[in-house]
């Protein structure tokens, strides 16, 4: 933590970044994103495991994005999450310095981006234990179970769109949602309008999702959505052999076509 | 069947299509009940919610004076998907009317006065109301000049209108498009609307100045207004806000205290001055 | 009507809203379900939750459903029929075991469905409405609603406030006449008060700051550097908005199939960045911290201006909802502390 600080300190001292975007104590004994400017706040900076927020969502935010150089707190799906990003053009490399944290929850002195690319390929990469444990329990079951779970779960939904902010592939200023010549998704939160809008978020960050479960961890209704886009981050590995997030030039899986892509699932 | 409750429209028939310019349309529409046509009662500046079943409800004003009864007309350009869902209407269609809603320009007020008109592009419509409405009144109001640009020639709207004005005498038009909008034969002004008010230099003494148009040529016209003597209390102008309810429920119009659907759209420079910038 | 006070014991609570359920009434009461609590249509008696602080959403959709149906329409080739809905038709609607932050906060709904235009649909669903209200005896650090004029125990827009006491039994303040025949058809499973004192048993909620202070800050505040720095961390979803028990923004928008269809009001957030767009692609309210800053003002200043109320009964649901910890009563406490200079 308090190599982590330092070197807060030292990349605002000389101007080297014009914001620091990591985590503080909130309130109620939570932990929230902190932004700072002033190298004497660095002191505000933490680390522990009530930190899960995937801070890379501010990257794209437009009053954070205005500072120009950001150093940001990367734990491995935040550092996933900024490949991402690069790789879809959406932030530059050289305003981005990653302050990494290790698994272990050490601070990491990444020097580049490269050397970014090259920690995250030496680590296993998949979902988390806990949800790939109801991931797997989900497909050992029949499909009209599968879909009776599903539709109590999003018949729940009333659409405040928190799985769209909190993730930071959803950085699109008008969604698909909101698109309405023609109105692709119904607006209204009704159970057709839930599984409209869920299918089409999980497709569309199929093979860019880095499984941070951010968007079910944003659901004020507790609905398990992160589990979808999770599936699906399995599914890109096993048609396609990608993770999103581990090189700063890959190809989105879905938008990127190879003469050798898989074509048994066209019916 | 009167409307149960505040969201239901009337029903109304397309009795004529006007195609005013690229994309810009005016619809004449009749009450399909004759008894809600009569009793529906409007002023100049007020607005409606116009809708197709199916295609969703949108914003306007009334281009038609409440002088001229028998009718309501509107003008809209095909931008979204509600005038999108309208440009698809032939005539004898049906269109859904809610409304009137909001506020009126003060005509009475104006009595004995100059007013100097200026609106830019798709913003004739709002003002075509109060023009029609004032010149149905001629004798009541002193000077009447009408500053109207258009992006292009082709852009402008109302073109018979415009012609007929033009040809008054006592009425002053000014028609002006932007440099590079206009026609070998264009005779009218070339430059953006600010700039020819400036050139026109209308007297601010005893006249209203009532402004309409694209929110950037508002915000260079106020100075220009200002500078030739107008005061904050004789600029008029109406806002544009995104609406859905028309009546100060579903909170879009919202601006400081104040709901542009209730307490405008019609506001005075010193009005808005008092309002947060949010519009 | 004068208020009166009776005593009701756990048994004959639970038989009295079966025997509400059996009269027909759809009860709204709360249930602890997907780790949360929630009110439910119609649950049973065993099923409900005493024990909960808050529930996730409020008991605003009983009114203010989430989708309302406007009218339907039948469109052919060139006719146009519109079919009325009869909301004379809405059922009766019970909420049971609402704290009082809750009930509270119709008063407000009340006032921006009737304010000039009078909303019939609203005004059908809420004069079917009976609100049993539910004295707090425990709060939590995101409760506030001392701090707007309310309490753990305040009646306001109960007709029947049940506070529960240390024997198991509740004191039953009966407020309205409406909460009155209630009791009257049920009186068997009343007894009369022998001068207990709710006070004793309510929660400790502390007042957190003067929301007279915070309306007289935001009037000269709108340009403060407040909301920049304080929103820089909202990621503009519409969860505090949804679960609010007040807030009310709605989108009007059309279904149909073939012709056949209905419009229908859905609710919208003021946070969402396509709430004010113009199709011009002009935005009054462009970035985050703007739309931040209306939430508050609309709550906190304009609608105090405008409507006399405050927008908020304090009831802390934004706080708990937000993924990225906007506690709203933080913020109202820096806003009550605000140094702003007069214009």
């Amino acid at each position: 933590m308090d190599n982590l600080r330092k070197k807060a300190k030292e990349l605002l001292e000389s101007k080297s970044v014009d914001l620091v975007i990591g985590y503080e104590n909130g309130t109620n004994g939570k932990a929230r994103a902190v932004f700072i400017k002033d190298p004497e706040k660095t002191g505000k900076l933490i680390y522990d495991e009530r930190c899960k927020q995937n801070l890379a969502v501010y990257l794209n935010k437009h009053e954070v994005k205005h500072y120009g150089r950001i150093a940001i707190v990367a734990p491995l799906m935040v550092m996933r999450s900024i490949l991402v990003l690069i790789s879809e053009c959406q932030v530059k490399q050289e305003n981005i310095t990653v302050l990494g944290i290790g698994n272990d929850g050490s601070f990491l002195d990444f020097q580049s981006m490269e050397v970014v690319e090259k920690y995250i390929s030496k680590i296993p990469l998949g979902n988390p234990e806990p949800d790939q444990v109801i991931i797997d329990k989900l497909n050992a079951m029949t499909m009209e179970e599968r879909r009776e779970f599903w539709q109590n779960e999003l018949e729940r939904c009333f659409k405040c769109y928190a799985c769209r902010a909190a993730c930071p592939m959803c950085y699109c200023l008008r969604c698909t949602v909101e698109c309405n010549q023609p109105q692709w998704i119904s607006a209204p939160a009704h159970p057709l309008g839930n599984l409209e809008w869920h299918q089409l978020r999980t497709m569309h960050l199929t093979g860019r999702c880095v499984s941070c479960g951010d968007c079910g961890r944003a659901c004020p209704l507790n609905i398990p959505i992160h589990l979808l886009t999770m599936q699906q981050a399995e599914e890109a590995f096993h048609m396609f052999g990608v993770r999103a997030g581990t090189s700063m030039k890959a190809d989105s899986a879905l938008s990127t076509y190879k003469p050798d892509d898989k074509e048994n699932f066209i019916l | 069947m009167s409307p149960s409750n505040i969201y239901v429209p009337y029903l109304m028939e397309i009795e004529t299509i006007t195609e005013e310019a690229p994309e810009v349309r005016t619809f004449r529409l009749k009450f399909k009940n004759q008894e809600e046509g009569e009793n529906f009662k409007f002023s100049a500046g007020q607005f409606a919610e116009y809708s197709v079943m199916g295609g969703g409800e949108s914003t306007f004003c009334i281009a038609s004076a409440p002088t001229r009864k028998g009718y309501l007309e509107c003008t809209f350009r095909k931008t979204g998907r509600v005038t999108n869902a309208l440009s698809k209407l032939e005539v004898g269609d049906t269109v859904g009317l809610r409304g009137p809603y909001g506020n009126v320009f003060p005509i009475e007020e104006w009595e004995g006065k100059n007013l100097l008109y200026i609106a830019g592009g798709i913003a004739l419509p709002p003002m075509r109301c109060v023009i029609w409405n004032t010149i149905d009144k001629r004798e009541k109001y002193k000077d009447i000049t009408i500053v109207y640009g258009a992006r292009t020639v082709n852009d402008l709207v109302y073109k018979n209108e415009l012609k007929e004005w033009e040809e008054r005498p006592d009425i002053n038009l000014i028609t002006t498009v932007d440099p590079g909008g206009q026609t070998p034969d264009w005779k009218g002004e070339v430059g953006f609307v600010p700039t020819i008010v400036d050139k026109v230099a209308p007297n601010a003494e005893n006249t209203i100045a009532i402004v309409c148009g694209p929110p950037i040529m508002i915000k260079f016209t106020f100075p220009v207004l200002k500078k030739l003597g107008f005061s904050d209390e004789n600029i008029f102008t109406t806002l544009e806000n995104r609406m859905k309810c028309g009546f100060g429920k579903c909170g879009r119009c919202n601006v400081g205290k104040y709901y542009v659907c209730k307490d405008g759209p019609v506001f005075t420079l010193s009005e808005l001055n008092k309002m947060p910038a949010e519009y | 009507m004068i208020p009166e006070k009776k005593i009701i014991d756990r048994v004959a609570l639970d038989k009295l809203y079966e025997s509400l359920k059996a009269a027909g009434n759809k009860m709204f009461a709360p249930v602890f379900r997907n780790e949360q609590t929630n009110f439910e249509y119609n649950p049973a008696a065993t099923e409900i939750s005493y024990s909960h602080i808050q529930t996730t959403q409020s008991v605003k959709n009983t009114v203010f459903p989430k989708i309302e149906n406007l009218f339907r329409f039948e469109s052919s080739q060139k006719s146009v029929e519109l079919v009325q809905i009869d909301f004379t038709k809405v059922p009766r609607v019970i909420v049971w075991n609402a704290h009082p932050c809750d009930a509270a906060a119709f008063s407000a709904l009340d006032s921006v469905f009737n304010w000039d235009y009078v909303d019939e649909i609203y005004n059908a669903r809420r004069e079917k409405l009976v609100v049993i209200g539910m004295s707090c005896i425990r709060a939590d650090e995101n409760c506030f609603c001392t701090s707007v004029d309310l309490g753990p125990g305040a009646v306001k827009g109960s007709d029947i406030l049940l506070t529960p006491l240390a024997n198991g039994k509740f004191i039953a303040e009966i407020l309205t006449d409406l909460g009155k025949s209630i009791a009257d058809e049920n009186a068997s499973l009343f007894t009369a008060s022998n001068g207990e004192n709710k006070e004793e048993v309510l929660a400790k909620v502390e007042k957190q700051f003067s929301h007279e202070k915070v309306t007289e800050n935001l009037k000269n505040g709108f340009e403060n550097s407040f909301w920049h720095e304080f929103s820089l961390r909202c990621i503009g979803c519409g969860a505090c908005a949804y679960v609010c028990p007040i807030c009310t923004c709605f989108d009007i928008q059309d279904e149909s199939k073939a012709g056949k269809g209905r419009r229908l009001r859905c609710w919208d957030s003021c946070g969402f960045g396509m709430f004010t767009l113009h199709t011009s692609g002009h935005n009054p309210r462009e970035v985050q911290s703007q739309r931040w800053r209306q939430r508050l003002m609309h709550k906190f200043s304009y609608q105090p201006d405008r409507n006399e109320f405050i927008g908020c009964v304090g009831c802390g649901r934004c706080s708990r909802a937000c993924p990225v910890d906007m506690n709203i009563l933080e913020q109202l406490v820096e806003l009550e502390k605000l140094e702003i200079a007069a214009k």
